[in-house]
């Protein structure tokens, strides 16, 4: 692995004694320099926190006093968590957070598995019409998912995919494949040719080539678009609007929380814990992989 | 297993049979293309076989839905009477819809440049620090969570009590326009001010996101560079004016360009805090009132097509402001 370390951040890994801005903080007098940087931190975080101390409160003390009155008269229930994943008021928060879990697998293994051999073709094979198709493909990442919406679920409609998984599999599969091919592109082709050379001269073809040199050098060009993916499709609003439906059957997570504001717009006691239920699985991943994370967003692309 | 499941046990079934029928798909694939013959031809058939599920995926998902939008945009309501370019007209005239490009100009200009800003600055005071990654995952977090729950802790903040009695207000904005002897505001209700509210969430999810990125440039900055400068003893400033910022100016443009296009499609923020009323509406979120709610294709269709047309200057900008660093 040592020579091959695609979308590495290059010198960002190997830090350097001293760097321009380093140099332009420490002429900053330097507690002007940390008082700002404090700020920042502190007008970033402090949102989130809010809503999490207020998770924890009584419903009571949430709709009467300020979140911070918390420190001053701290009262700590798991009422309200309890709360969103009850059956009563129509919460049922764990029945979405299944379907999240249900639709983000495939939908994350999926276009993987799709553009990592579309991938490989671009990269390592010679065939008529190569440059064209990915041009092409490349061109498509800037069509916004919003014109191909209403199209899209005519087709389900007219396979009876409405209203099950299928149709959210599909569609965030599909809505994943250029990025996915151009990245992993992108990776494949850092790849010196001499060791695909090695192998077929040992008479490997590709789908040995693809599986016994390819997949394992890709682990952490895969593992970045895996959480890429991850993230957005366990974040997304607006497919699952479209094509799921509003029923405990298919919705994501988001959808009831969007749903829940819109309804209940006042039960911060529900709000509040549902957030953080939702939140929690894309900042654990987040958390646990932030390496691969930021090395996907270094590689040049967000989608959107 | 095409039909929706109830249980969990269910769910999950159904999503393991879903994944064995892809296995299924991926290993004739990969069967047949063992088969094909290893010569230059065979090579050939591998390359499309290889491409086939993709391509086939994207022609229907992709580019089918996008031209056939484009076509119903030129249609009325129900997507029955041809009207030319009407649907287009009524974006550009109706009132409504003016502050609907109204509003999406703000977002579009101030969300990428005010987090841009917040970005490099940060960037630059936390760079070397002994608590760097600490303190960039703190604003890198909002990144990882959805626009929808963004928007439910930033709704709490913006909370509203009346002004009455011993009525205390939950939101943090209100309670400190208290504090400083205000009066509450009713801060998602009141426009325009209500539009930059909601504006101010989207730069705190994309701060981080040009932290990152612009941080990974600043170090890339070569060491010989800055020695010449210290030596010549610039001082903090014109190190920023003149080696720092012209050092990370292509990044800059990209980050900029990057969030500019997530922007123009944010939809969930509004959706969420204020669902477009109270003049709020952008393109993205009128697009899906006018096809989900009004029943109206046609101009839901232009919407969406608008969209489309104003990612690709931006993109393009990026496209030149690339090439252009890499030449000079």
């Amino acid at each position: 692995m040592s020579t091959i370390t695609p979308l590495t951040t290059g010198p960002a890994l190997t830090p350097k004694p001293e760097t321009a801005s380093s140099i332009a903080k420490k002429k900053l007098s330097s507690p002007w320099a940390s008082l700002a940087a404090i700020v920042i931190a502190v007008l970033w975080t402090l949102p989130t926190f809010g809503l999490l101390v207020s998770s924890f409160r009584p419903e009571r003390a949430i709709k009467r006093t300020g979140w911070w009155t918390f420190f001053s008269d701290p009262q700590v229930t798991m009422d309200n968590y309890k709360a969103v994943f009850g059956q009563d008021g129509g919460v049922n928060l764990g029945d979405y957070f299944i379907n999240s879990l249900v639709i983000c697998i495939p939908a994350v293994l999926i276009p993987l598995a799709l553009a990592s051999i579309s991938a490989y073709a671009f990269a390592w094979i010679n065939f008529k019409g190569k440059n064209f198709l990915f041009l092409a493909i490349f061109a498509l990442q800037i069509v916004p998912l919003q014109v191909t919406l209403i199209p899209v679920l005519e087709i389900f409609v007219k396979l009876h995919l409405t209203g099950s998984f299928w149709t959210l599999w599909l569609a965030h599969s599909t809505f994943a494949l250029p990025l996915a091919i151009y990245l992993l592109h992108n990776f494949m082709q850092e790849i010196p040719a001499g060791l695909i050379e090695a192998a077929r001269i040992d008479g490997a073809g590709h789908v040995s080539i693809f599986f016994r040199v390819m997949l394992p050098l890709l682990t952490p060009a895969l593992a970045a678009f895996g959480i890429f993916q991850f993230l957005w499709v366990w974040n997304d609003l607006l497919v699952a609007l479209v094509f799921a439906g509003g029923g405990n059957e298919v919705a994501p997570i988001t959808l009831q929380l969007a749903n829940l504001s819109g309804t209940r717009g006042t039960a911060w006691q529900l709000l509040s814990a549902g957030a953080f239920v939702s939140i929690i699985v894309p900042v654990t991943v987040f958390l646990l992989l932030q390496r691969y994370f930021v090395r996907g967003l270094l590689a040049g692309s967000v989608k959107g | 297993m095409f039909n929706a499941a109830s249980t969990t046990p269910g769910k999950l079934l159904q999503m393991l049979a879903a994944l064995l029928l892809f296995a299924a798909i991926m290993g004739v694939i990969l069967f047949i293309a063992g088969r094909l013959g290893r010569g230059k031809s065979g090579d050939k058939w591998v390359g499309y076989l290889y491409l086939a599920p993709a391509v086939l995926l994207l022609l229907v998902g992709l580019v089918y839905p996008g031209l056939r939008t484009i076509y119903e945009s030129f249609f009325d309501a129900a997507g029955k009477g041809f009207i030319g370019f009407d649907n287009y007209k009524t974006i550009f005239t109706d009132k409504d819809e003016l502050t609907v490009l109204r509003n999406t100009v703000f977002w579009v200009v101030l969300t990428p440049f005010v987090a841009t800003a917040v970005g490099l600055l940060y960037a630059i005071l936390v760079d070397r620090s002994p608590f760097e990654s600490a303190a960039k995952a703190l604003i890198f977090l909002p990144m990882s969570i959805s626009f929808v729950a963004a928007s439910v802790i930033w709704k709490f903040m913006y909370e509203y009590r009346p002004d009455q009695g011993n009525v205390k207000q939950i939101g943090l904005i209100n309670q400190i326009i208290v504090w400083l002897g205000g009066k509450p505001v009713q801060l998602l209700i009141e426009s325009p001010l209500n539009t930059f509210l909601l504006i101010i969430v989207m730069i705190w999810i994309q701060a981080g996101f040009a932290m990152t990125i612009l941080s990974a440039a600043i170090k890339a900055i070569p060491d010989d560079i800055i020695e010449a400068a210290r030596l010549d003893g610039v001082n903090a400033w014109s190190m920023f004016k003149n080696i720092t910022l012209p050092s990370v100016r292509p990044t800059v443009v990209v980050v900029l360009t990057t969030i500019g296009i997530g922007t123009l499609k944010v939809f969930d923020i509004v959706r969420t805090m204020t669902g477009g009323q109270f003049k709020t509406n952008v393109v993205a979120n009128e697009f899906y009132s006018q096809t989900f709610r009004a029943d109206n294709q046609g101009l839901g269709a232009a919407l969406a097509v608008l969209l489309f047309i104003l990612v690709i200057p931006i993109v393009a900008y990026n496209i030149r402001q690339v090439r252009q660093s890499s030449e000079a």
